[in-house]
């Protein structure tokens, strides 16, 4: 059986690289996967802590499906919104959108 | 007597609906239902009277007041003082309803032909519905804030009259003038109406509260304060300078508002108040007798000097309202009866302005028609007019002769108890008084000379004959002129007195001789100074006196010193720093604040970059510092 450690690992490294490409990135959809990175990192550690610490229960399993569920329609949203700003801008570098700004 | 609502409500329905439908109806359809309205309310008023006064007297002889309506319509902080509305009848009220149904009932019909072909004709009678409205409120209120209610009401319908030709600048000026100075009047009427509410815990006329006995000082002051109000409403000097301007207005409205009705709503208010001026402020009572005396003087001066007809008339107007005013100034007591003759002066007032309201309007109406046939107001463009314009002439005719106090004509009789009680009052008043109404005759018929003989305008004449005024112009005037033959003969005090028993008008024969034998003898001066085609001797005076005939044909220059006094003294020294303050100010520490506001927010705009990712940033930096204050 693998370590507890080493998932937990896995799973901050997934969120650290999140936070880097959340703040590092130009482009809307790599923020938007970064975003994706950090939800999946977290729903890992739910899964781990209900797996490993208290294995009668599934609270933690369901709710790591939630937190999916959640993610993919908000991603869903994202990348509806995205679409319309490059019709609109034919961009979607982060940096470039001004258009609402003061 | 609850129908005596409807003689409020009609004229209002016709304001609204020949206000608002006015433009779709015709000139003819909107003239006849404001005249039938008003019809009905004359009718309505004429039964009213009937109804009142025969009702049973009271065990002392007094009428009953009478209120079908008094209606809680605001009420304030304390069970006492509440603001009331309805209908109070007593004899003066009752008298003034048939005076104003009267005459706007004749000046309805008369404007018919005067107003005929006008621009806005449906506007104008909508404005005379309103007018009567009002002015019937006034006369009706069962509470002094009803009165000042309806008061201001008839300011303003007065103010929309007078500037019915809104494109002349002249007519705009004037109606402007008559509100701006009633309206300052009305400012202390106000104030005195907050000081009796104060002192007799309610509005309404019960004239023996507990609170003004109490009241000491203060209860003489309110009366004087309302009766500023009453000076400015009803032209009393010093406040007089909006009336002869009025005159700007169309000469039907100047009948009705400025002759008969509005202008002696100041009396009327007096004589509301009657018993109180009697009982706790007599000595205040002879500064309205004295301000009435002056004013009657002053007016009758300038009036001999005009060569304007309608400003001759709006002078004599002003002097007879005085007349009225003194009448109600010299009384000394309340308790009619044949030996009471302190008291007759409230009588005499209100006959005079029975009577007073009847020829004035006729006069007026008259001028009307004079002014329509030769298009013009000035004296210079008449004369010789009595072959073109017979009916006219005989109603003038016995109007003036009315004015001027000839018997049996209806102003005789009020003129002379008015005499009689100034008389009674002092000498001094009686002589004065006396003088003035010989004055009256002499200007009246300097202007009834004028108009009717003396040299005729030819050229005027000839490229515009003047001709007698269609039948809705004439017929009214001989209505009128038949109520000022019969008026005299009335027997009023035993309609209306001071204290509403029963009197029997006697003439007192010495009073009534000298005022006959000065006013035959000034109609006689008249005659000899204007009667001919030529005039020496009315040159050769004004040449003699050229200073006195030019002071008083400017008014003894009392609307340049109201000029002086607003515009070089108030404007200048007072109201033009307070401006200054109110823009540099006032204005500018708001716009500072603003100005403040305004610079910080872009200073610290950059804060709101709207970059997410540097917010992000921030935030994880926070929640790294957290972090690592919490290990700590």
């Amino acid at each position: 059986m693998i370590q507890i450690e080493y998932i937990l690992l896995i799973s901050a490294v997934m969120m650290f690289a999140g936070i880097f490409g959340f703040l590092t990135r130009r482009s809307t959809l790599a923020v938007l996967l970064s975003i994706e990175l950090m939800l999946n990192s977290a729903d890992i550690n739910f899964a781990v802590f209900n797996r490993m610490l208290y294995p009668d229960g599934h609270e933690g399993y369901f709710f790591a499906l939630f937190a999916i569920a959640i993610a993919a329609a908000e991603s869903a949203i994202a990348i509806a919104i995205m679409i319309n700003i490059y019709r609109m801008l034919k961009n979607i570098s982060v940096d470039k959108l001004q258009k609402m700004k003061w | 007597m609850e129908y005596t609502l409807f003689i409020l409500l009609l004229p209002f329905l016709s304001f609204l609906f020949l206000g608002i439908c006015g433009k779709w109806l015709s000139h003819k359809t909107a003239g006849i239902i404001g005249t039938c309205c008003l019809a009905v309310v004359a009718i309505l008023s004429y039964t009213a009277a009937i109804d009142y006064f025969s009702l049973p007297r009271l065990a002392d002889g007094s009428f009953r007041p009478v209120s079908p309506f008094d209606i809680n319509w605001l009420p304030f902080f304390n069970e006492g003082l509440q603001f009331k509305m309805g209908i109070l009848l007593d004899p003066i009220s009752v008298m003034m309803l048939i005076v104003i149904s009267t005459v706007s009932l004749m000046v309805h019909i008369y404007s018919f032909g005067y107003m005929h072909g006008e621009r806005g004709f449906q506007r104008y009678y909508a404005f005379l519905s309103l007018f009567s409205m009002s002015m019937l409120g006034l006369v009706v209120a069962t509470n002094i804030f009803q009165m000042y209610l309806f008061w201001e009401l008839v300011g303003v319908s007065s103010y929309l009259l007078i500037g019915f030709y809104y494109t002349s600048p002249a007519a705009i000026a004037a109606s402007k003038k008559a509100f701006i100075v009633t309206r300052f009047a009305d400012m202390f009427f106000l104030i005195g109406i907050l000081i009796y509410g104060y002192y007799c815990g309610s509005f309404g006329f019960n004239f023996n509260a507990e609170g003004f006995a109490a009241g000491g000082f203060m209860l003489p002051t309110a009366l004087v304060l309302m009766f500023i109000g009453g000076a400015g409403k009803s032209a009393m000097f010093p406040l007089h300078i909006w009336l002869p301007d009025a005159m700007e207005g169309p000469t039907p409205v100047s009948a009705l508002i400025h002759a008969a009705t509005m202008v002696v709503a100041g009396v009327f208010q007096v004589a509301r108040l009657f018993p109180l001026w009697i009982e706790y402020a007599p000595d205040a009572l002879s500064i309205v007798a004295w301000v009435g005396a002056f004013t009657a003087f002053y007016a009758a001066a300038v009036a001999c000097a005009q060569s304007d007809i309608k400003r001759v008339l709006a002078f004599s107007t002003i002097s007879q309202i005085a007349f009225m005013m003194v009448a109600l100034g010299v009384c000394t007591e309340i308790t009619t009866g044949h030996e009471h003759t302190g008291s007759l002066g409230y009588m005499a007032s209100m006959f005079h302005l029975f009577t007073h309201a009847m020829f004035k309007a006729l006069l007026f109406l008259g001028a009307g028609c004079i002014i329509h046939a030769v298009h013009s107001n000035e004296m210079s463009a008449m004369g010789g007019l009595r072959k073109y314009m017979p009916v006219t002439h005989i109603t003038f005719l016995i109007a003036c002769l009315a004015i001027s106090g000839i018997p049996p004509f209806s102003g005789f009789f009020s003129k002379d108890e008015i005499l009689t009680t100034c008389f009674a009052y002092s000498p001094f008043m009686g002589w004065i008084m006396t003088a003035i109404a010989g004055m009256t005759a002499f200007y009246m018929f300097r202007l009834y000379y004028g108009i009717f003989w003396g040299t005729e305008n030819k050229e005027l004449h000839a490229e515009h004959t003047p001709h007698e005024a269609p039948l809705s112009m004439t017929l009214p005037l001989v209505f009128l002129a038949l109520i000022t033959c019969v008026a005299g003969f009335i027997p009023f005090g035993h309609f209306v007195s001071a204290d509403t028993r029963a009197y029997d008008i006697h003439l007192d024969w010495g009073v009534a001789g000298t005022s006959i034998v000065i006013a035959v003898g000034a109609i006689a001066l008249a005659t000899y100074i204007y009667k001919g085609e030529r005039q020496p001797v009315a040159e050769a005076a004004a040449e003699k006196f050229a200073k006195l005939h030019r002071w008083a044909y400017k008014r003894f220059y009392m609307d340049e010193v109201y000029q002086y006094i607003t515009h070089r003294l108030i404007f200048a020294h007072i109201s033009k720093p307070i401006a200054w303050f109110d823009r540099h100010v006032i204005d500018g520490f708001f716009n500072f604040l603003a100005w403040g506001t305004n610079a910080l927010g872009f200073q610290i705009r950059g804060l709101q970059s709207g970059s997410v990712q540097k917010y992000a940033f921030v935030f994880l930096l926070g929640i790294l510092i957290l972090l690592f204050i919490l290990i700590l």
